[in-house]
């Protein structure tokens, strides 16, 4: 269908910061036992995209990546792995690869993405419209652990998080502001001149940018190009494209400028009156009337372009892995809601529990778990609302609620682990005790040592 | 899409035809006769079985007919008397006559609506078994032919031996077949998809592109149109926007335009169905098989055409541009080189859009703008791109006139037109349709807009207009109807039901300015339907004159525009 499909799958991340490091780039982090970028690209092959770029920050980062994708998609997909500078930023990215873009639209989704809306839902609102740029917004998730047990939890859920200020047209199919939440401190200044031509807009604080766009290629690169100092898509080059729709500085086609300039002969005239009778067809939205003028002829030349905007369902889920809380809500629902994601087949108990899994004498594992290959349990564990990874051992007495283990986790016995995330190859000697911790991996928590809140890495 | 009209009449003539021996054998007996003039259902399937019962002979010759009656058996599962008919051995007029006897015993105590039901419900076993036993009889003298031509094969295999031989004569035997089948498929055409029978639409399903749920609440008279559950539609389409591999972007994105009603006139939905096969032409390249240009590209156009057509049902002047396009794809010779066929098939397209839509607009604004004078006062109805330009030139010309636009919901396009002509200088009265006989004794000409007009003179348009030409007709105001001669078709039609399109139902629900309306959850309530109709009919009685741009003519004379211009489409 003429897209071209770039996923921006980035390097390594300072928001996740014990959890991500140079082994472990963001697009790597396990979330439910599978690396994060298999998410978007599962969704982009059940939606029947088979070639994609996939660019990654970093050079060191390239090659993990590369050889991931290599293994895991070998005959599904053909991915071209491309790396870039690090801290060029989304943007950069693009301008990068420019070289490779050669379809007429491009869809840009980000690696972080977990989610089941469907992108060809966005390319074809991007084509019914015509659109300049597509962006695929949905309802932000509710942040936190569901059930506020602990205070700490109360506290986090209670703030609200402010995603973006957007700006619809009542039909919610054109975008016509957008602001990120934490740029806005008291007032919001809207144009004058899209709100005379549109009439009405409705303002959205509950919508999150998915980071999910179509952008129209000609225009994505005419702006990058004009705009070096551009270093990201959400906080640069939509926002800009955004302001500009009813005074558009970009050229959309060459041919409607050799249009203008021959008009005088009969053909011509002829031709307007065609595109005057397509003009006509139903009702027109507000950038062609506004590009008509007011007296239904253009009084000089007024060049709009379209910023549309698709919004999901309310029963789609979205999420971006951008935070650590966002990765422990993400594997939380990922296990849980939204359990289609994972891939795997869930048991009776609503629990995912791999044969080759050992578990001791009165070991129980609750609803919403997920024990992976090889891992080994003792007597008298419990496990409540956790992912555990790959051939992880664990010890006796050890009780793991709300919290995320990847794999070659070592766990003596008597440990207590709740709300925390523990990176790879990370050792807990006896008893320790975790609360609402993040390790990072290879890390050793020493016998007896308790901790809470607390990020750790090895130095 | 449209099928011819002689098809119709044709296949009524022959069912009738067919029908006459078995309607006297009936009513050899008297009771039988009472019963038919009780129920319409048992006439009517007697009627409706009479196609498919031909001669027994004919069952004989052709195997693959009587299998086709045998399912037709199997689809009426109301299994009335239908079910014995199309066997026709002479054993069968009996066990007709058997369970017609007993029928009536019962049916003359039952109302006579519930005829059929009752039939169904008291077979007995007797009754059962003789119809087993007639179908039977069928089968086997459909068999019977076959037989008698093994031994023959079976004779000429020893006599040539050779398997090639062998292949021959089934060919040979088929041969004698061919002619018959051909002619009847050239008498009649494939029929009008009916979305009332279930095993029709059940197949259509199976190649449709667009996921369609059908609407719930139908209304019942309208069932054999298309109707589909709107609210998914879209998003349907749209998440499986990259599985249409083949599907041309362009036509894909007009068919997307159909369904969300982006575009909604018949001249736009035209030019812009064009426009894109246009842009499949240039794109197109024929692949290394063994395919010609012309077979390809036609298979292609089809497969887009079905496209658009399940995105919105095709109008009578897209199926006319799309013969035209055919016409000229099947033209091209092999001479011509690919690039040469593809520029040729381009600027004929462009031809068309200008010579029957762009230019003839024109010359139908010159014919209908001398009709207008000074104090006229132009009543239109909704909104036409014609009839606005038609307006303007007039304005343009300075005549003094004033304009009476009326308007429906739940499109009320009307507005559009209002602000355009307001926007001109024009002075305007814009009511609704309900009130159209108060402001009909102030109008002094009534100009319409058309979506196709048929070789009886009837127009087919938007809903509404056949009542604002009745009104019009009642007040002696003439009835002017400005349509592009392309839109014309030679189907006759005689009602709006046999042959319309279906909109979606949850707009006339919603009011508008109404927050919570009444029937906000009309789909849950089984014993409402909302009919909303897309094109009504208006006779040819209430047409004071047909503006084409050949001239104002009577809707008497659209046949000849039909017969002397129509086959333009192909020389052009």
């Amino acid at each position: 269908m003429d897209f071209q499909v770039v996923v921006l799958a980035g390097g390594t991340s300072k928001k996740l910061a014990p959890l991500v490091s140079k082994d472990v780039p963001k697009s790597l982090l396990p979330v439910a036992n599978r690396p994060v970028l298999s998410y978007v690209l599962d969704l982009l092959e059940q939606t029947n995209i088979k070639d994609l770029i996939v660019v990654v920050e970093g050079e060191d980062t390239d090659g993990l990546v590369e050889n991931w994708i290599s293994e895991a998609y070998v005959d599904r997909l053909h991915v071209q792995v491309a790396a870039v500078g690090e801290e060029v930023g989304t943007a950069g990215a693009l301008r990068a690869i420019a070289h490779h873009l050669t379809a007429s639209d491009i869809l840009v989704v980000s690696g972080d993405l977990v989610c089941d809306i469907s992108p060809g839902a966005v390319a074809a609102a991007h084509r019914r419209h015509d659109a300049v740029v597509t962006a695929l917004f949905c309802a932000a998730p509710i942040s936190g652990p569901p059930e506020s047990g602990s205070s700490s939890g109360k506290d986090k859920t209670k703030k609200p998080v402010r995603h973006n200020i957007v700006g619809l047209d009542l039909t919610q199919q054109f975008l016509l502001y957008i602001a990120a939440g934490n740029e806005v401190e008291k007032d919001i200044k809207v144009q004058k001149s899209i709100l005379r031509a549109v009439g009405k807009m409705e303002i959205h604080a509950d919508l999150m940018d998915a980071h999910l766009y179509a952008f129209k290629r000609s225009v994505l690169q005419q702006v990058l190009n004009q705009k070096q100092s551009f270093r990201s898509l959400k906080q640069d080059v939509l926002p800009y494209l955004v302001k500009t729709q009813l005074r558009s500085e970009i050229l959309l086609n060459g041919a409607h400028a050799e249009e203008n300039g021959n008009e005088k002969d009969g053909y011509n005239t002829d031709k307007v009156m065609l595109s005057q009778l397509l003009a006509n067809a139903s009702t027109p939205s507000f950038h062609e009337v506004y590009a008509l003028g007011p007296n239904g002829f253009p009084p000089a030349e007024r060049k709009t372009h379209k910023c549309c905007v698709y919004i999901a369902r309310k029963t789609k889920y979205c999420a971006r892995l951008r935070s650590i809380q966002a990765y422990s809500d993400i594997n939380r629902d990922v296990i849980g809601d939204a359990s289609h994601l994972s891939g795997c087949s869930f048991s009776v108990h609503n629990n995912v529990i791999h044969p080759s899994a050992v578990l001791g004498s009165k070991t129980t594992v609750g609803p919403q778990c997920m024990l992976g290959e090889g891992s080994q349990m003792g007597d008298k564990c419990s496990v409540k609302r956790s992912v555990i990874g790959r051939h992880c051992r664990i010890g006796s007495n050890v009780k793991v609620v709300n919290s995320v283990i990847m794999n070659h986790v070592t766990i003596g016995d008597g440990c207590s682990i709740q709300g925390s995330i523990i990176s790879s190859n990370v050792q807990l000697q006896e008893r320790a005790v975790l609360k609402d911790c993040q390790i990072g991996a290879g890390f050793v928590v020493t016998a007896g040592s308790e901790y809470k809140g607390e990020s750790l890495a090895r130095k | 899409m449209i099928p011819p009209a002689r098809h119709a009449s044709d296949n009524l003539s022959r069912a009738v035809g067919m029908a006459v021996p078995t309607v006297s054998q009936l009513r050899v007996h008297p009771p039988v006769d009472s019963l038919q003039a009780g129920s319409y259902a048992l006439s009517d399937s007697v009627f409706s079985a009479s196609p498919t019962r031909s001669p027994s002979s004919r069952i004989g010759i052709d195997g693959e007919f009587s299998e086709d009656s045998a399912n037709w058996i199997k689809r009426d599962n109301s299994g009335r008397l239908t079910a014995a008919v199309p066997t026709g051995v002479p054993d069968l007029t009996q066990s007709i006559e058997a369970s017609n006897n007993e029928n009536n015993g019962e049916v003359v105590g039952g109302p006579p609506q519930k005829n059929s039901k009752l039939l169904k419900a008291k077979t007995t076993k007797a009754e059962r078994r003789a119809l087993q036993e007639a179908q039977r009889a069928a089968k086997a003298s459909a068999k019977a032919p076959e037989q008698t031509s093994k031994p023959e094969k079976q004779a000429n295999q020893k006599k040539y031996v050779s398997q090639l031989a062998s292949s021959s004569v089934v060919h040979e035997k088929k041969g004698g077949d061919k002619p018959l089948e051909k002619d009847r498929k050239k008498d009649m055409p494939p029929p009008r998809m009916q979305f009332d029978n279930k095993s029709w639409v059940e197949k259509a399903k199976k190649r449709s592109v667009v996921k369609q749920t059908e609407a719930r609440n139908r209304v019942e008279i309208f069932r054999h149109l298309p109707q589909y559950e709107r609210g998914n539609q879209l998003s349907d389409l749209g998440s499986s926007f990259f599985q249409m591999g083949d599907m041309h972007p362009a036509v894909y994105k007009v068919g997307l335009q159909f369904l969300a009603g982006d575009i909604m006139w018949s001249n736009t939905r035209c030019i812009s169905m064009l426009q894109a096969f246009q842009k499949v032409i240039e794109d197109y390249s024929t692949p290394p098989e063994r395919t010609t240009l012309a077979r390809d590209l036609t298979a292609k156009i089809n497969a887009s055409v079905s496209f658009l057509n399940e995105c919105r049902p095709l109008s009578i002047s897209m199926g006319n541009a799309i013969r035209f396009l055919k016409a000229r794809i099947t033209k091209l010779t092999l001479a011509q080189t690919e690039s040469e066929a593809k520029t040729s098939l381009c600027s004929d397209i462009d031809n068309y859009i200008q010579a029957k839509i762009v230019l003839a607009d024109k010359q139908i604004v010159i014919h209908a703008v001398t009709k207008i004078c000074d104090g006229d006062v132009i009543l239109t109805y909704g909104s036409s791109s014609l009839i606005e330009m038609i307006i303007l030139r007039a304005h343009e010309l300075r005549r003094q006139f004033r304009v009476v636009i009326v308007d429906s919901r739940p499109n009320l396009e009307g507005q559009q037109l209002l602000r355009k002509l307001v926007e001109k200088g024009l002075s305007c009265t814009y009511t609704h349709i309900n009130a159209v006989s108060y402001v009909m004794h102030e109008a002094t000409k009534i100009f319409l807009g058309a979506a196709s007009v048929l070789s009886n003179g009837t127009v087919y348009s938007t809903v509404g207009t056949a009542c604002i030409a009745m009104v019009a007709h009642a007040y002696h105001v003439p009835v002017l109807v400005c349509c592009e001669s392309y839109k014309f078709h030679e189907r006759v039609q005689l009602d709006s039901i046999c042959s319309n399109e279906l909109g979606d139902p949850d707009v006339i629900a919603k009011v508008p300015g109404r927050t919570n309306n009444c029937l906000d959850d009309w789909a849950s309530k089984e014993n409402l339907q909302l009919l909303n109709l897309a094109y009504d009919v208006t006779p040819a009685d209430y047409v004071s004159t047909i503006v084409t741009e050949y001239g104002m003519i009577p809707p008497t004379s659209v046949p000849v525009i039909v017969r002397e211009f129509g086959r333009e489409h192909v020389l052009i």
